[in-house]
């Protein structure tokens, strides 16, 4: 191969979209390794303690797209201490010093300020995309900073972040200039927007396929907005409440006839049934609908208006929609896809509308069926093996039975056999999220069957060390296992310690785990962060409290309390394999060992 | 600011470790007046001690002269999380999507574009809203159950003005009840409607027969 130029070899390489493809060819030999970094234009960091940021911008100098993801999944049940860490900061001012090419960047559960912003704004003069889901940390004026700068700007995609709104402003700072956005989504913002600046912004972007707007956009901005953007694809309205005139909601049927294109909607603030047959005319066209925001309607708007989606493949809704409401996307959407059904009300466990009749109207209505997020009140074994058979085509499977172990509500069993029969049937899955009573068996058949399984969720289940064992040892494409409340120890956590080097992380709480197991694991795994965290940290509290006293005594008591806790159980253990060794920015609440 | 405070109340309520199991028993078992255990003081702390009993309880507990239940705090307590919601991160809902679905909630609320309250039919598994601003009067708000929700019934009018939902399947005849801010449970149609909407909690469609206690309370 020696024979081939280097550019010959590196215009080969730029057939290989897939990161596991290119990671693959660096490491055939020193001259491919060197073609393989100069010609990486995009790099994907699935933990940013897994490696230093220093080293991936040194590595990779030509990236353009850059993707960080920080906390661990289980931070957005609120199971990871806030100030845990996942901060942007050094991921910015290293591509800042190293990268200024950078024209994409994507964050997942980071930390951002508004000075990584501002600096973000003015360090990279392409810049073209911002990604930010769930993160938490900065303001509108950071926005401001992005919009004002990044003159080439065709993608703002705020998701579901916790951003603090410091008045309407920031939207105004688009210069008139900026004319390339494709894509702006700043559902997320509270505050009311300048809805002058969004019209002009709008009328002055020609490219703009994806508007979603947040709940303080009126029917009639609407309106004006849809009227300039006929290209439109995906739209997040604004509020949508009975507010408004009749001839507002008119105004807004026309407009939105006009857009041809648009597939997918979302939105639906505050939506009043008076205004659902005002979106009829759209049913048709649509493939995407997500109206988990929308408390406000009910059984019977939500099934007038799915029932006319016949093209639909994607949606989200709240069990307001109810059993008898399924039944109708299952008659209705034949090629639906995806589905999620969220709880309208999760603070009153066994409230929820939806059972197992609605899954199974909604598996054999729709054979297409690949990707389910389903929050109910009740399951049977009986129907999670007819939806396993009904559809074999399951990628992610993730079914939250709102009681903690609740059982087969017919047989009053656990629903070992059904989710057995979920791995059984559904040799793809790759992503499983069970509840309900469970026992080891049900482990058994996951670590047996579950063979192309990257991300396992686990709560309240399990007998002993062997369910865990089973998983570790029979999952050979394992990435990510989280559990929670589950009898697991130190000898399921230490059972196959090589398996962390293949994963990208472990996380167990409130578990069987000790302090002298995660030692173990930490000493015999180098390559590991071993992280431990235990609430409201009663231990640095005591270390305050013993500053007045003499050395001797303080190292005593230390040494006490560590024979003391060596045995105790570990609230919270989050494993990965790192690059880097222990990170530097941990709170004190959190040991690397 | 709001996010941070709900964020650290819930986990101090979780004090970690507590296995669910334990907590839920606690907080449903208990006996009134009996000293709770010390693990289950946080959880129950914001909710008033009554929250738990079933309905037949939670009647004889405010016909007692108890000082909690008239306050509007132990009212409004008692809209607070069953103690089984108090698990931290369970059931796994991003905590954004839970702030959000709040935020619509408490808009709604202080605006007064709607009000809605659950609706309990005995015998059925689940719970329905209404939205009682939609509705101008009582004949609205019973056709609309009857419409919206239970298509078999029928509504039937008595000479005292008092109304009943008829399952016209199998005959049950269902009252309709509500809970009022201090937590009695009344019959529908004896205030005014304004004054109904105000006050009105959640509604409860109740079997005929068991609704006959009721009715003299009610009618006081």
């Amino acid at each position: 191969m020696t024979y081939f130029p280097e550019e010959v070899v590196e215009h080969i390489f730029s057939f290989l979209p897939s990161h596991s493809d290119r990671n693959t060819v660096s490491l055939v030999c020193k001259v491919w390794y060197e073609v393989e970094r100069l010609s990486r234009r995009a790099v994907f960091v699935g933990n940013c303690y897994a490696v230093r940021p220093e080293r991936v911008v040194l590595r990779f100098p030509n990236v353009k797209a850059l993707t960080v993801k920080g906390k661990p999944h289980f931070a957005d049940f609120n199971l990871v201490p806030p100030d845990w860490g996942g901060y942007a900061g050094p991921w910015i001012e290293a591509a800042a010093r190293s990268c200024v090419g950078l024209e994409e960047l994507r964050m997942k559960r980071m930390v951002v300020s508004d000075e990584n912003l501002e600096l973000l704004a003015r360090s990279f003069p392409r810049f073209k995309v911002l990604v930010l889901i769930s993160c938490e940390g900065f303001s509108t004026d950071g926005l401001a900073a992005v919009a004002s700068h990044c003159k080439l700007l065709r993608e703002l995609d705020l998701q579901e972040n916790d951003v603090e709104d410091r008045g309407p402003r920031w939207l105004s700072f688009f210069p008139d200039s900026c004319t390339s956005l494709v894509s702006l989504n700043f559902a997320c913002i509270k505050g009311e927007v300048n809805s002058g600046a969004l019209e002009r912004l709008v009328a002055r972007s020609p490219n703009l396929r994806s508007l979603r707007l947040n709940r303080s956009v009126s029917v009639d901005t609407l309106s004006k907005i849809l009227a300039r953007t006929p290209n439109l694809e995906d739209l997040g309205t604004g509020n949508l409440t009975d507010e408004f005139q009749a001839e507002s909601y008119a105004r807004l049927t026309s407009a939105l006839e006009k857009c041809k294109m648009l597939r997918s909607l979302s939105g639906f603030w505050d939506a009043s049934p008076i205004c659902v047959p005002y979106i009829y005319p759209l049913c048709h066209q649509l493939t995407g609908l997500n109206l988990s925001y929308t408390p406000t309607l009910d059984y019977s708007d939500l099934t007038k208006m799915v029932s006319r989606c016949v093209k639909l493949q994607r949606l989200w809704v709240l069990d307001c929609i109810s059993d008898k409401g399924l039944q109708v996307v299952a008659s209705s959407c034949k090629d639906l896809q995806e589905l999620r059904v969220f709880p309208s009300d999760f603070y009153v466990a066994g409230a929820s509308a939806v059972t197992e009749e609605g899954l199974v109207a909604i598996s054999s209505g729709c054979p297409k069926l690949s990707s389910l997020l389903y929050f109910c009140h009740q399951m049977t074994n009986e129907a999670l093996i007819t939806v396993a058979k009904n559809c074999p085509n399951f990628i992610r499977f993730r079914l939250c039975i709102l009681e903690p172990k609740k059982p087969d509500a017919m047989t009053g069993q656990p629903l070992d056999e059904g989710f057995g029969a979920i791995v059984r049937e559904c040799k793809g899955l790759r992503r499983l999220s069970m509840s309900g009573l469970l026992t080891d068996r049900v482990f058994m058949y996951i670590g047996k069957y579950a063979k192309y399984l990257e991300m396992l969720s686990i709560a309240f289940a399990g007998d002993s060390d062997k369910g865990m064992m089973d998983v570790m040892n029979g999952c050979k494409n394992l990435r990510k296992l989280e559990i929670r409340d589950s009898p697991f120890g130190d000898v399921a956590l230490l059972g196959n310690v090589a398996k962390y080097e293949t994963m990208r992380s472990l996380w167990m709480s409130s578990c069987d785990v000790t302090l002298k197991g995660c030692q173990v694991l930490a000493s015999k795994m180098p390559m590991l962060n071993v992280e431990i965290m235990n609430e409201l940290d009663g231990s640095s509290e005591m270390e305050e409290n013993h500053t007045d006293i003499s050395k001797v005594d303080k190292l005593h008591v230390s040494e006490m309390e560590e024979n003391h806790t060596d045995l105790s159980k570990v609230d919270k253990l989050y494993v990965y394999r790192t690059t880097a060794g222990a990170r530097d920015d941990a709170p004190n609440f959190v040991k690397i060992l | 600011m709001s996010v941070e405070t709900e964020r650290s109340s819930t986990e101090s309520s979780a004090a970690s470790g507590l296995d669910f199991e334990d907590t839920a028993l606690t907080l449903t078992l208990r006996l009134p007046g009996s000293a709770p255990a010390p693990a289950a003081v946080a959880a129950s702390l914001s909710s008033s001690s009554s929250s738990a009993f079933p309905d037949a309880d939670r009647k004889r507990a405010s016909s007692d002269a108890n000082p909690d239940r008239s306050s509007p705090l132990a009212a409004s307590s008692d809209a607070a999380p069953a103690p089984k919601a108090r698990v931290v991160g369970w059931p796994p809902v991003r905590s954004y999507r839970k702030n959000a679905l709040a935020d619509v909630a408490g808009s709604s609320k202080a605006n007064q574009a709607a009000k809605f309250v659950k609706v309990a039919v005995d015998g059925a598994p689940y719970l329905r809203k209404v939205d009682l601003q939609a509705y101008a009067g009582y004949d609205q708000l019973l056709r609309a159950l009857q419409d919206k929700f239970f298509s078999h019934f029928t509504i039937r009018k008595f000479a005292d003005d008092e109304r009943k939902l008829v399952d016209a399947v199998n005959g049950t005849e269902y009252v309709p009840t509500y809970e009022d801010k201090d937590g009695d449970w009344m019959l529908v149609g004896d205030v005014p409607w304004k004054m109904f909407v105000e006050t009105c909690q959640r509604l409860r469609l109740m079997k005929g027969s068991e609704a006959v206690n009721l009715a003299p309370r009610a009618a006081r």
